[in-house]
């Protein structure tokens, strides 16, 4: 119930720990103080969905979450998917699929997309579409990224 | 800047009665962006995010308590959807599903802007809010809760804890009007609930006036409901939609959610 200055949380497995700054978000404690960049900072106000990780396995924006609130709990990055060198099925298929042009969005997608087949392991279109609503590409359409989604669903 | 955790609703009722500049934290969909964006420098922060009592839904009697805690996305899933039907439409529009993974009912009482997603649902239903303090607790109709922009009848001291609500038995619906479909602040939106008990039509709009506001009219004169609302309603000219858009979309509203919910 103290006022935090230090906490203590676990990332991709790990058990980490840094000082916060007063109400940074959970967003610019894991790029800045945990070194972990893969989530990117763009919008900061939940509008873009590129800090997307999950958080007790639930999905939600990095940038929305007081980083003070993560205290105690578990958190997976983009940086978390990868097992033993191997991507993820999921970044794999964004490999295969050419779901990435500059590539700004693809970690928020990435995360977005786990999150999706774990819940969801065939979506239809607009299931897919309906889960990826949060997260915005700029480059380009979705097309690729919606042919990514279904290739990791069809390989699983 | 200080974070106070607290564990219990007890604890968290004793540091807002110490720390009366302590600002609220729940999901933190709105309180993070004035945080980053220097639109809020509260000395202090209240997180609520540990509190169990403020987790989940339980029925008793057929009134159901909606803990402030609960998500949009709890509100989207059965057997909630099935009770309030209604709230459950509203909430699939709120943001994305990372906002609605985080963003609670709580937090939108809270909030109290006249675009609240889950307002016109809840003010239809005739929702009571629940407000505690060390002092004790009291609950007090929605509609008097709400007083204006981003402004409540919360007393110092006191925290949201709880919707109180008994589902009425008839159909009931939402409609938004945005630019798109997600991540969207309601141009216009609109409640019906059909309580035939009661034997009267209910209809609350959101973004068309300070606050989200509930129409009655009695069953036999159901059709009339679209220009009641729009009499009801007194929306401005901004950056979304000019007032005469909202008037036509909101007749467009009422007539549509009604006939959804009457057409069986």
């Amino acid at each position: 119930m103290l006022a935090h200055v230090r906490i203590d949380l676990t990332v991709n497995g790990e058990r980490r720990e840094g000082v916060l700054r007063g109400g940074e978000s959970l967003l610019t404690f894991l790029r800045d103080t945990l070194e972990l960049p893969g989530s990117k900072n763009a919008c900061e106000q939940g509008e873009c969905g590129s800090c997307s990780v999950l958080l007790d396995g639930t999905l939600v924006c990095s940038c929305l979450v007081l980083a003070a609130q993560a205290e105690g709990h578990d958190v997976v990055t983009v940086e978390g998917l990868a097992r033993d060198g191997a991507l993820h099925p999921v970044q794999q298929a964004f490999v295969d699929a050419g779901a990435v042009q500059c590539g700004f969005c693809t970690p928020g997608l990435v995360v977005a997309v786990v999150d999706l087949l774990e819940r969801m392991p065939h979506p239809s279109d607009d299931q897919i579409r309906e889960a990826l609503s949060g997260n915005l590409c700029r480059c380009t359409g979705y097309a690729k990224i919606f042919d990514a989604v279904r290739l990791a669903a069809g390989r699983a | 800047m200080e974070v106070f955790r607290p564990s219990t609703l007890d604890e968290a009722l004793r540091l807002r009665a110490e720390h009366p500049q302590a600002r609220p934290i729940q999901g933190g969909t709105d309180v993070m962006v004035e945080l980053t964006f220097g639109d809020a420098r509260p000395e202090a922060l209240l997180d609520l995010s540990e509190l169990a009592e403020l987790r989940g839904f339980a029925e008793e009697d057929g009134l159901l308590r909606l803990g402030a805690g609960l998500t949009y996305t709890e509100a989207m899933q059965t057997p909630l959807a099935s009770r309030l039907p209604a709230l459950a439409e509203a909430s699939r529009t709120v943001g994305s599903p990372q906002i609605r993974n985080r963003g609670t009912i709580g937090g939108n009482l809270g909030t109290a802007s006249p675009a609240g997603d889950a307002l016109p649902p809840l003010l239809a239903e005739r929702a009571e809010v629940e407000l505690a303090s060390a002092r004790g607790t009291r609950t007090m109709p929605l509609a008097e809760f709400l007083l204006g922009v981003k402004r409540t009848a919360l007393a110092p001291g006191e925290l949201v804890t709880a919707v109180r609500v008994r589902p009425c038995e008839g159909p009931q619906t939402f409609a938004k009007v945005g630019q798109r479909n997600a991540m969207v602040i309601a141009i216009c939106s609109l409640a019906v609930v059909v309580d035939a008990e009661a034997g009267e039509v209910r209809a609350a709009f959101g973004s068309s006036a300070v606050t989200a506001r509930c129409v009655v009219v009695p069953l036999a004169e159901a059709a009339e409901l679209p220009e009641r609302v729009v009499e009801a309603a007194s929306p401005i000219d901004d950056v979304r939609a000019t007032a005469a858009y909202r008037r036509h979309a909101l007749r467009v509203l009422a007539a549509r959610t009604l006939e959804r919910c009457l057409r069986t």
